[in-house]
């Protein structure tokens, strides 16, 4: 079980968040405006990082916020937790990830 | 001495001579001491034959002293308490303990099934997949009888009656085994001042040190061992755990132990919780746990009285028992030289030491010549005579590279102590994700460091097998572990201890088979499962390589030691018949539990009604007086329908539906989800999230609200109502209250945190009574309501703060029946009396209460949907025919992908009404749909039907059904089929029976 740190609660287990899965995923401005190829990228394609992946949890059955986590996706580590508001640039290379 | 235990010395040992207990085994009488294992004290009463094997049925005896035994598995108790499965070496003898072999019919010294034996030629490597494929429709027989002969112990029938319970930890360092270097770090991280917890699955803290010769050098068992243990249970930073495993390491150093509280006491003084289960956060994770001493492979290595040599020095010295009279000892290490000198200052006859190594042992020696047992050295064991018991062993001269060996000389023994090296316990440091590195010295995976952990492995877990580095090893990672907490380190003193040079071991995986005419005797691997060295290569000549694939084909480390014993062995094995080196065959995967464990303390409180939480209404305890049965639904338990005397079911329900069409009815909707939505961006919030447009909605108006997944499939529906400026109120389904607000939040914190909007879930603290029928307006006037309730004052589709009797509520006029009716929301502290209320008010019309059922029938006969009955994720609100919701002047969430051409196919599965050909029948739930055509399989499936009920108000059953390209299908008839076989003709239908232009609910 992994241990989450909640930014606004701290250290708790797994079990009280919920995953979101890929962070990063910004919803396009104008949706009609794309594609069908590229709204389906929008809505389904996701990298399935081998490394160190950005992603959202939610502190589901504690402060109900969304946040983000980066998490080492062979070894589970976790590196850092942050304020989606806090944090506007992604800071993973591609190397890093 | 007069104990009846003919195997008992009389020497110092860790039994308490004055305490003998009772016990039986396979319904015989025998005594034992306190302070036995189960398995000591057999071998103290000279039994060897403890089981039979799983597939040959060979007799086999006790091999081991831990948890590595694979033969000695026990059937312990009997009715609920019976415990299937332990391992005899690890069962604590008590007063009373009754045991059974779990192998042998009609005995376990003589069994039917060990004809197997005779004929195991046949029985190699697969013979199962190979043999019991053809002719496939056999099958069915095959498995019965394979079942049968298979398995150990038997699990009882009854429901377990003790107590489990679980406990959340949090400490610095964990320590895992309590010999001695698992005590040296507790100590010295405990000195430090961290929080320290230390577990073993022992009753008595030691390790190794409980098996020592006492007296000898080295022996720290005495007085020094309990100085260690009484400092640790002095401190009050410092938790011992005796007789706790800890059998899985999962991420982030959280592990699980299962504690055994009261198993080793009569049954008659157990009290409170058998088993606890720990889960352990710890910051840093010393693993102790030692190393498991290898067999080592010849001619019928597994007759009882074949022993392993640290098992026959443990026996002798810790519970002082003779495994035998006269032994041979086999080995190619030098660990096993103190087991034959433990024998003779034993006083037992050591026959001869058979040496693989032609240059004998190291230091050691100096003490063992002094004796003046015989050595052997460059010989080895290749065959074993006797059948149920040791008689003798066959020796020859170890030729390096023969394929065979020349018989020297048989002696005379009734005991083989054999050591083939040692296996370090790496199974927890594995499933932490650790690698492991071949150490070609020790010949032995050794655990590789891994930070990432926070673990440290020390002892011999660590390939350490000298008490002096242990001891050290310990004190540094007890250290180490400290200061990566934050804590400063502090000296801790160790015992002057001799450091002893040992011979390096030589591998010898399996030794050529005696030189004979005929078939070689078997040589076993995995002993539990009949895994041979031949099966091994057969499986290498047949084509495997993959250690996991072996594994599988073999059987090899499947048994309930899990490898423990064999593995190693096993695959080395497997190398030497690939030709590669060990290391590049690797090991199979280690995963928990480390040892096998009781569902029931991982499951511990959370059985029965503790499984899950359950959530009930303000109202729930007038249903229960009412004796309505109830259905869960989501976590609630929902009044299902409220019989009266004598009614069954069908009856309540036609009854219930016929006074909400015809008179009025009253329902318990409370379990809907209520979130409440204010901030000056609502309305917009509201306006990207809901499929309709709610920046059009006035004040006091209510909605239909449909919530989409952005891959535009429908997600959650529910009333949304405007209560003020920027004040909505939502409801949600029953299951999908908590999904809703999540997904609400989700956007509104990722996506749009610009936007002033809070949400707030109201579905505990307000209560709903759904008032129903042409007689609902006249009931709730009678409560001196505030508001006019007529048509023209309060019209479908409004909301309204209200009073009822002086409460306050809000009251909609909204309907899920196609009925005239008025949904009450009220804080749930008022909502029982107001219930009650409501319904004496409505006794002039026989206020009828209805449950679930009656409910999903009105909605039905209206074509009302349930989003996740009707609906499944993959279902468009076109599917549903509810494009007239989809607002055209905006964008939604999930709007664009309506688009989409998956969105758009025509044979699209979509929303209709099924009807039973013969007016009888109520189509089965889920039942399959075809074309009307002669039935051969397979058919292509057309949908399904999601809703279906017997209708009162139309006199015949109805159903909804998801169809391909349903809506151009009306009128066709088609087949329903059902899982039992049956087949129904039906008709589609529009998906609206009742009132199709919706008349009576606009009265």
């Amino acid at each position: 079980m992994l241990l989450i740190e909640c930014p606004w609660c701290g250290q708790r287990d797994e079990s009280e968040f919920s995953p979101g899965g890929e962070a990063d995923i910004a919803r396009p401005l104008q949706p009609d405006q794309l594609d069908d190829a590229a709204w389906a990228d929008y809505l389904f394609m996701r990298k399935n990082t081998k490394g160190w992946h950005r992603e959202l949890w939610n502190h589901s059955q504690g402060c109900r916020q969304w946040f983000g986590v980066e998490r080492h996706t062979v070894t589970y580590a976790i590196r850092r937790s942050y304020q989606l508001q806090e944090d506007t640039s992604p800071t993973l290379t591609e190397d890093e990830a | 001495m007069s104990t009846g235990q003919p195997y008992r010395l009389e020497r110092d040992a860790r039994v308490a001579r004055s305490r003998v207990l009772n016990f039986t085994f396979n319904g015989q009488k025998l005594t034992g001491l306190e302070g036995d294992t189960l398995a000591s004290a057999l071998l103290a009463n000279g039994i060897r034959l403890v089981g039979r094997s799983f597939k040959l049925r060979r007799p086999r005896g006790i091999m081991a002293a831990g948890a590595e035994e694979a033969n000695a598995i026990m059937q312990i108790g009997s009715g609920d308490r019976a415990i299937p499965n332990p391992r005899a070496t690890q069962v604590q003898l008590f007063e009373g303990l009754e045991a059974r072999t779990t192998k042998g019919w009609p005995s376990v010294k003589f069994d039917l099934g060990a004809i197997n034996d005779t004929v195991s030629g046949v029985l190699s490597a697969g013979f199962y997949y190979k043999t019991f494929m053809y002719p496939r429709r056999f099958w069915d027989l095959y498995e019965r009888v394979i079942r049968a002969m298979a398995g150990f112990g038997i699990a009882p029938d009854e429901a377990d009656p003790d107590e489990y319970e679980q406990q959340n930890i949090h400490c610095d360092v964990l320590v895992v085994g309590a010999g001695p270097s698992g005590l040296m770090a507790a100590l010295s991280a405990a000195r430090s001042g961290a929080r320290v917890l230390i577990a073993d699955e022992q009753n008595e803290f030691g390790g190794s040190l409980l098996s020592a010769a006492p007296g000898a050098d080295g022996d720290l068992s005495g007085a020094w061992l309990a100085a260690q243990i009484a400092e640790l249970e002095s401190l009050e930073n410092v938790r011992i755990l005796p007789r706790t495993t800890a059998f899985g390491y999962f991420d982030h150093n959280f592990l699980t132990l299962a504690e055994r509280c009261h198993d080793h006491l009569p049954v008659m003084q157990r009290s409170g919780v058998r088993e606890r289960l720990w889960r352990v956060r710890a910051g840093q994770v010393v693993l102790a746990q030692g190393a498991f001493e290898r067999p080592l492979a010849f001619g019928n290595n597994d007759r009882p009285g074949v022993m392993l040599a640290s098992a026959v020095s443990t026996y002798l010295n810790r519970y002082a028992v003779k495994a035998g009279d006269r032994a041979v000892v086999f080995t190619n290490n030098d660990s096993a030289y103190q087991t034959a000198i433990d024998l003779h200052s034993a006083g037992i006859t050591v026959v001869a030491v058979i040496d693989a190594r032609s240059e004998g042992p190291g230091e050691i020696k100096t003490i063992f010549d002094a004796l003046g047992i015989p050595l052997m050295a460059g010989h080895v064991v290749c065959d074993v005579i006797g059948r149920q018991a040791v008689k003798g062993v066959q020796v020859g001269r170890r030729v390096e590279g023969a394929s065979e060996t020349d018989i020297a000389m048989t002696l005379r023994c009734d005991l083989v102590a054999v050591s083939g090296g040692w296996s370090p316990a790496v199974h927890l440091h594995s499933q932490a994700g650790g690698q492991l590195h071949w150490d070609d010295g020790l010949k032995a995976f050794l655990p590789k460091p891994n930070d990432a952990v926070h673990n440290i492995s020390v002892g011999a877990g660590n390939g350490i097998f000298n008490l002096k580095d242990c001891l050290e090893s310990g004190v540094q990672a007890g250290a180490v572990a400290a200061t990566r907490c934050g804590f400063e380190s502090v000296e801790v003193p160790l015992p002057e201890l001799k450091d002893w040079t040992q011979a390096p071991l030589e591998a010898l995986w399996s030794v050529p088979a005696a030189k004979a005419s005929g078939r070689p005797p078997k040589q076993f691997v995995d002993f539990q499962n009949d895994t041979s060295v031949s099966d091994i290569r057969l499986a290498v000549r047949e084509g495997f390589e993959s250690v996991e694939h072996v594994k599988r084909y073999t059987a090899l480390g499947f048994g309930t030691d899990q490898g423990k014993l064999g593995n190693i062995n096993g695959m080395a094995i497997l190398a030497e018949a690939l030709g590669r080196a060990i290391p590049e065959v690797g090991t199979t995967t280690f995963r928990p539990a480390y040892t096998p464990t009781s569902f029931a303390v991982c499951a511990s409180e959370s059985v029965r009604d503790l499984y899950e939480p359950t959530r009930t209404t303000a109202m729930n305890d007038w249903h229960q007086a009412q004796n309505a049965p109830h259905e869960v639904v989501g976590q609630w338990l929902r009044p299902w329908y409220f019989p009266r005397t004598g009614e069954d079911m069908d009856a309540a329900v036609a009854r219930e539906c016929r006074a909400a069409r015809q008179s009025v009815a009253m329902m318990d909707a409370s379990t809907l989800g209520k979130i409440d939505v204010q901030g000056p961006d609502a309305t917009e919030f509201l306006n990207r999230m809901y499929t309709h447009d709610v920046d059009q909605m006035s004040i006091g108006r209510c909605a239909y609200g449909l919530l989409l997944g952005e891959d535009g499939m429908v997600m959650d529906d529910g009333v949304m109502a405007r209560l003020g400026p920027d004040h909505y109120y939502l409801t949600t389904t029953t299951g999908g209250a908590a999904n809703v607000l999540s997904w609400l939040e989700l956007w509104l914190q990722t996506e749009w945190p610009d936007l002033k909007v809070h949400l707030t879930s109201l579905t505990d603290q307000y209560s709903t009574i759904a008032v129903v029928g042409p007689k609902s307006r006249a009931v709730l006037e009678k409560l001196d309501c505030s508001e006019d309730l007529s048509a023209s004052a309060f019209p479908f589709m409004t909301v309204r703060p209200a009073t009822l009797n002086g409460i306050a509520v809000q009251l909609f006029r909204v309907s899920f029946s196609g009925e005239l009716a008025f949904e009450v929301n009220v804080d749930s502290r008022y909502a029982a009396g107001l219930w009650t209320a409501i319904y004496e008010a409505g006794g002039a019309f026989d206020m009828t209460p209805y449950g679930t059922e009656t409910m999903h029938v009105l909605r039905a006969e209206k074509g009302f949907v349930i989003v996740g009955q009707d609906t499944d994720g993959s279902v468009t609100p076109g599917d549903l025919k509810m494009g007239w919701m989809l607002s055209k002047n905006k964008d939604f969430i999930g709007r664009r992908s309506l688009a989409r051409p998956d969105s758009r196919r025509k044979d699209r599965k979509q929303l209709v009404g099924l009807l039973s050909v013969d007016g009888r029948t109520v189509l089965p739930e889920g039942g399959q749909i075809t074309e009307d055509a002669p039935i051969v399989t397979p058919m292509p499936l057309l949908g399904h039907v999601t809703s279906s009920y017997s209708s009162a108000a139309l006199g015949h059953p109805i159903a909804l059904a998801l169809l391909v390209g349903g809506r151009k299908r009306r009128g066709d008839r088609l087949l329903v089929h059902s899982a039992n076989g049956e087949v129904v003709p039906v008709e589609v239908t529009e998906s609206v029976f009742y009132d199709p232009k919706g008349a009576r609910q606009n009265v």
